[in-house]
């Protein structure tokens, strides 16, 4: 399969008052013509930094964003054009991401008129109308000439998925774009952007922090898993979900409850050795999960950092015990 | 394979903490009256935990601030009675003066709402805010309130002296959670109201808070309201789950029959459109359609535009919740049609 994207040891730091912080230090990740890829992990672990990298809205610190092969950042501007309209973005709030003062019909034609994909906005309107059935907003003409306020949450975020598609992009970030959503409307959402993987080749680069939403939404695709700024566990979904490799993945894992009352009573749950949540401004030496690692080895993990490391079935884990103990350290 | 049924846990006793019954509260909008929680009944046992589940506009906030009488000024208590008894004194929650809320207030009944951990006074050492609780209820002997907070802490696996002395900055988010389950506890009240508690924790320290209400469950005699959107929450700590939808409740069950064995359509539709972790991907199924307006909704059933057994009935009389089974309550005209397309049986993961 064709690489669509990669990023490689990508890293981003922002400077809060005279001190830095490493938002996402290291990060690598190949995405494929078609593949889905989820990125999971916990508040301030870096993972809409890389997002907003991985579709040019960020510049890296260091490192590269390669979109089929070409550095972003490289590019001339005709090239980089042609990438922003390929790379479109799903916000997570659909409240402050529509602009209040425009209706339906407003907001999906902009991009089309900008981009000469309408001459004219009769025309815009029709095209329009064309998109708001493809997100299952029917019939088009009850919608049109709404305001985002007239909408709910989702027939709000299914505007802005509409207004993504209209520049027919090849790959989507969705940054939490369903966190926001009732249980009973997340599931449509879910299903309809997981439709278009067929009907349009879309490739995703979804990011939650939710395994659960990741598990049922890339079920055929990868979970890229990310603590502190740096990936420590990518693999294929069923896999990590089943058969999680580093501790902190698996710490993950088992303490997410669920709704299933025996199933979560009844989960072994992985210890740590504290709840403390390093600082950003203070990241461990070595690897940075050590001070809370069961498997902790004094004078291995508080010395280098853990390079990602194949350990065969498509699992790349970042953790000196495991790949050790695999076989590959 | 069938769950076992853990046998009815021991720390539930016989002895009703509240009572509720056809409370009707409504807001005044422009628009017209909010009508945001509609006749709901229930009853609390002592040591018990109920847990109340819906989607956002559903009225469980409005319903927990009801209980404690913390309603903002446009809302109103239209109808309906809430009785709270302890040691076999009942007191009528809706007629109690200004004197009398004062005391019931912390004493009785604490609530902690939703990101509270966020409202700590921030220029105050957590000590001075414990005490000034105390003070503010009567406890002026410091001495006494330190030793039960030190002991509080202990049971919220806290460092009682370090977290004593510091400021609300110096500690995490889940910390701060745990200081405010101690603190909601400091004056011994028999019933806890919480608010989403979990909402906005990471996963381990959503785990750690978790761990915690369980441990104080086990050592504590006191009732529980659960108020979350987050089923799995209601899944972890409940004994009996209320499911709430458009300000009524739909289901009122034992928590193994509201996952495992529900009978009302919207139930079934919530349970099966939340993804689970443990075993195979299974297939998710949304509601359609969206919540109904509370200015005007529905009449009869508030759920029938949304539901797939709806007949003529359901669009003209409303169903009240009628017992089902032992703990099972259901308001639906059509639960057995339900239970018979289904088998009454859900497959989630457990039974894999």
């Amino acid at each position: 399969m064709a690489v669509m994207m990669e990023l490689v040891n990508l890293e981003r730091s922002f400077k809060v008052g005279r001190a830095l912080v490493r938002a996402v230090d290291g990060v690598t990740l190949r995405i494929n013509e078609g593949e889905v890829v989820c990125l999971v992990g916990e508040s301030g672990c870096g993972k809409t930094t890389t997002g907003k990298m991985a579709v040019g809205l960020l510049r890296p610190t260091a490192g590269e964003v390669r979109f089929r092969g070409q550095d972003i950042w490289q590019m001339n501007a005709a090239d980089f054009r042609q990438y922003r309209q390929a790379v479109q973005i799903i916000h997570q709030d659909p409240y402050s991401s529509l602009n209040p003062t425009q209706s339906v019909v407003d907001i999906i034609s902009a991009p089309l008129l900008r981009h000469g994909f309408a001459r004219s906005r009769l025309a815009a309107r029709k095209l329009a109308a064309e998109f708001l059935q493809r997100v299952d907003m029917t019939p088009p003409e009850d919608y049109l000439d709404k305001y985002p306020h007239q909408l709910s949450g989702g027939q709000r975020q299914r505007v802005s998925v509409a207004r993504a598609l209209t520049v027919n992009p090849r790959f989507i970030m969705a940054d939490e774009a369903v966190s926001m959503l009732d249980v009973s409307i997340r599931v449509g959402l879910l299903k309809m952007l997981g439709r278009f993987r067929e009907e349009l080749g879309m490739t995703y680069l979804f990011i939650t922090h939710d395994l659960a939403v990741a598990k049922f939404f890339a079920w055929d695709g990868r979970i890229a898993v990310m603590y502190l700024g740096r990936v420590v566990e990518v693999g294929p979904t069923p896999r990590l979900i089943r058969f999680p490799q580093h501790p902190y993945t698996k710490a993950l894992l088992s303490a997410i409850p669920e709704a299933d009352p025996v199933a979560t009573r009844e989960k072994e749950r992985v210890q740590l050795r504290s709840m403390d949540v390093p600082s950003l401004l203070h990241i461990p030496a070595g690897c940075s999960f050590h001070p809370r690692c069961p498997l902790f080895e004094p004078g291995v993990c508080d010395r280098q950092v853990p390079q990602l490391r194949d350990i065969g079935n498509g699992v790349e884990i970042a953790c000196h015990v495991v790949a050790r103990e695999a076989g590959v350290a | 394979m069938q769950p076992t049924k853990p046998l009815q846990s021991t720390h539930i006793k016989e002895e009703v903490t509240l009572a509720v019954n056809d409370l009707w509260i409504s807001y005044q909008a422009r628009r017209g009256t909010v009508k945001a929680v509609r006749g709901v009944s229930f009853d609390l046992r002592l040591g018990e935990t109920l847990a109340f589940i819906g989607e956002s506009g559903c009225g469980k906030t409005t319903l927990g601030l009801g209980l404690i009488r913390l309603l903002p000024k446009t809302a109103r208590v239209e109808r309906g009675t809430i009785i709270y008894s302890r040691n076999n004194i009942r007191a009528s929650v809706l007629d109690m003066d200004n004197e009398a809320l004062r005391s019931f207030r912390w004493k009785e009944c604490a609530m902690i709402f939703q990101g509270a951990q966020n409202a700590f006074n921030p220029v105050l050492r957590i000590r001075d805010q414990v005490f000034d609780t105390a003070r503010a209820h009567g406890e002026s002997n410091r001495a006494r309130v330190r030793e039960r907070m030190l002991d509080l802490f202990q049971l919220v696996s806290l460092e009682s002296d370090r977290v004593m002395n510091a400021y609300p900055h110096e500690l995490s988010g889940g910390m701060r959670q745990r200081v405010l389950l101690a603190l909601g506890l400091l004056l011994d009240p028999q019933l806890i109201i919480l608010d989403e508690p979990t909402t906005a924790l990471d996963i381990l320290t959503q785990r750690s808070v978790i761990d915690v209400l369980r441990n104080l469950r086990n050592q504590l005699d006191f009732s529980l309201i659960l108020i979350s959107h987050d089923l799995s929450l209601a899944a972890e700590l409940a004994d009996r789950v209320g499911t709430m939808y458009a300000g009524a409740l739909v289901e009122v069950a034992d928590v193994y029959d509201t996952y495992y064995h529900p009978y009302h359509p919207y139930t079934i539709g919530l349970i099966r459109a939340v993804p689970t972790l443990s075993g195979e991907r299974r297939d998710l199924i949304s509601i359609p359609g969206t919540p109904p307006d509370l200015i005007d909704p529905p009449r009869g059933c508030a759920f029938n535009p949304r539901c797939p057994y709806a007949t003529e009935r359901c669009r003209t009389e409303q169903p009240q919740l009628e017992t089902v089974g032992l703990n099972h309550q259901v308001a639906c005209w059509n639960w057995q049609a339900v239970v018979a397309d289904h088998g009454g049986r859900l497959i989630l993961a457990a039974q894999e």
